[in-house]
């Protein structure tokens, strides 16, 4: 399966490969799409592929490491 | 016949079939509906609108349908107020209120986008219409699933207080309270979306559903005499309202209906919540996602999806943006129902307090014409006021009571003989 998600890093996380480590520990592929980077955030528009429940744990890990996983859409509830 | 042509992505400009799609496969772009000017341009004149039905559809050749709407058929053309009193009390020449307080059939302007959204899933084949909301497009989403017999679906966070979901329930939708962070709560309603073939009116119907703003603006053009403002204030939570706003009137002066008279576009935040003016003012084009925390609950969007799309239109009309603390809120509401007579959710208030403070700063001329955006009535957030209006005096059944009262106030009235 596919997933469409946004990634928000914090400004310690902004200069760590989590990408590359999400890539590494799951078995999942990461396919970015849009990405800004500053000294003070980051943000990247992310496609994840793999098994549900690769995708699930790679979810969980971006989010232990304190990045912000949102939907594509961002804000739904209105 | 349909002069909606095609959706495009807002970033890379890929074309795509009129299906229920949102974001762009090859980007991840927002899509957006396009249109066939120079068909419409060809049938379509303001005497034509003008001897349409008063209601937001006579303008349905700039709106995305296929065929005439199969819901809400009497939504929108609503009052455009010409405040004197308020305007007096502000110190400006021309003020207006464009009230979609007083929109139907939910009372806020979510009726004209959300019967947008449930008239185009029909033509797309949906029998299921969903939302997640906490409020305003709830209420309409249930609403008019009911009056068109669709089945609706609305998510909610679980602890949200009951007095909130009555609204909703009472036209027979079914509401799902989630477990969980708001985040968890968002990303499953993604899930859900993506999963289930139903019509998210705000996820995968987004494209059309947003179009519905715009009548907003061509019916503020059309009040004003066919003329736009030169100063307009708009209330953002995901921003897309200011976007669409502002396209309608670009789409008016295309269309040769009004002249370009440089309109000013003002967008308006709670302090609390105001992840979009914090950009404007740092002049940065990233909108930094915020942990909303006001009482104007309607705006409470932290990471709002045209975030960065709103700001630009504020930045090239030569707008501003301001944001306004809860206290400021409220005043701001009270001032509305005392001078004009108008009851407005919180979000009135959050518009009405940035226009004061806009002009208090000079941004906006007070010569020239204002227009505050109301999109919301205030009997759905009255909870706000609590603790802030005064409290009724309670006298006994006597009529000597009653005179006491008159003279302690200070009044004196002609008594009939």
């Amino acid at each position: 399966m596919k997933k469409r998600v946004y990634l928000t890093y914090p400004k310690e996380q902004v200069k760590e490969p989590l990408l590359y480590h999400v890539a590494q520990l799951f078995k999942v592929v990461t396919n970015i799409r849009q990405a800004s980077v500053s000294d003070k955030i980051g943000l990247v528009a992310l496609e994840l592929e793999g098994e549900p429940e690769a995708i699930e744990n790679a979810i969980k890990y971006f989010i232990e490491k304190g990045v912000k996983v949102e939907p594509i859409e961002l804000d739904i509830i209105e | 016949m349909s002069y909606m042509k095609a959706l495009k992505c807002r970033e890379c400009g890929k074309e795509y079939a009129k299906e229920a799609l949102h974001v762009c496969e090859l980007c991840f772009g927002p899509l957006e509906v396009i249109y066939e000017y120079d068909k419409i341009k060809e049938v379509l004149t303001r005497e034509i609108i003008e001897k349409r039905a008063p209601n937001m559809w006579r303008y349905r050749e700039l709106l995305p349908l296929d065929n005439e709407p199969s819901v809400g058929a009497q939504v929108g053309f609503t009052p455009l107020v010409r405040a004197h009193n308020l305007g007096k009390a502000l110190g400006l020449k021309e003020l207006y209120i464009k009230n979609d307080a007083v929109n139907f059939p939910t009372l806020s302007f979510k009726d004209r986008v959300v019967s947008v959204a449930i008239s185009r899933a029909r033509e797309l084949g949906f029998k299921i219409v969903a939302c997640a909301s906490t409020g305003n497009l709830a209420n309409s989403v249930a609403a008019n699933a009911a009056a068109c017999g669709m089945e609706s679906y609305v998510f909610i966070p679980y602890d949200l207080e009951k007095t909130k979901i009555m609204g909703t329930i009472v036209y027979g939708a079914t509401v799902v309270g989630i477990k969980g962070t708001y985040d968890e709560v968002n990303r499953l309603c993604s899930e859900i979306a993506g999963k289930y073939g139903w019509a998210f009116v705000n996820i995968n119907i987004r494209p059309y559903y947003a179009e519905g703003s715009k009548t907003f603006g061509y019916e503020i053009a059309e009040q004003l005499g066919w003329k736009l403002p030169k100063n307009i204030i708009v209330p953002m939570a995901g921003g897309s309202l200011i976007t669409k706003i502002s396209k309608s009137f670009k789409e008016f002066i295309k269309l040769g209906f009004v002249e370009d008279t440089g309109t000013k576009v003002f967008g308006a935040q709670a302090t609390g919540c105001s992840p979009i003016i914090n950009a404007v003012k740092e002049g940065s084009e990233l909108i930094r996602p915020v942990k909303p925390n006001t009482i104007a609950k309607s705006l409470a969007i932290g990471n709002p999806a045209d975030g960065y799309y709103s700001a630009k239109v504020m930045r090239e009309s030569g707008g501003w943006g301001e944001s306004v603390t809860d206290e400021e809120i409220i005043s701001a509401m009270k001032l509305l129902a005392e001078t004009e007579g108008i009851f407005a959710e919180t979000a009135g208030g959050v518009t009405l307090g940035v226009t004061k403070k806009l002009i208090e700063q000079g941004r906006i001329n007070k010569d020239e014409s204002v227009v505050v955006c109301v999109t919301g009535n205030g009997l759905k957030t009255q909870e706000a006021l609590n603790g802030h209006l005064s409290e009724p005096t309670i006298i006994n059944s006597r009529l000597s009571e009653f005179e006491d009262l008159v003279k302690a106030n200070g009044k004196e009235y002609v008594v009939k003989a």
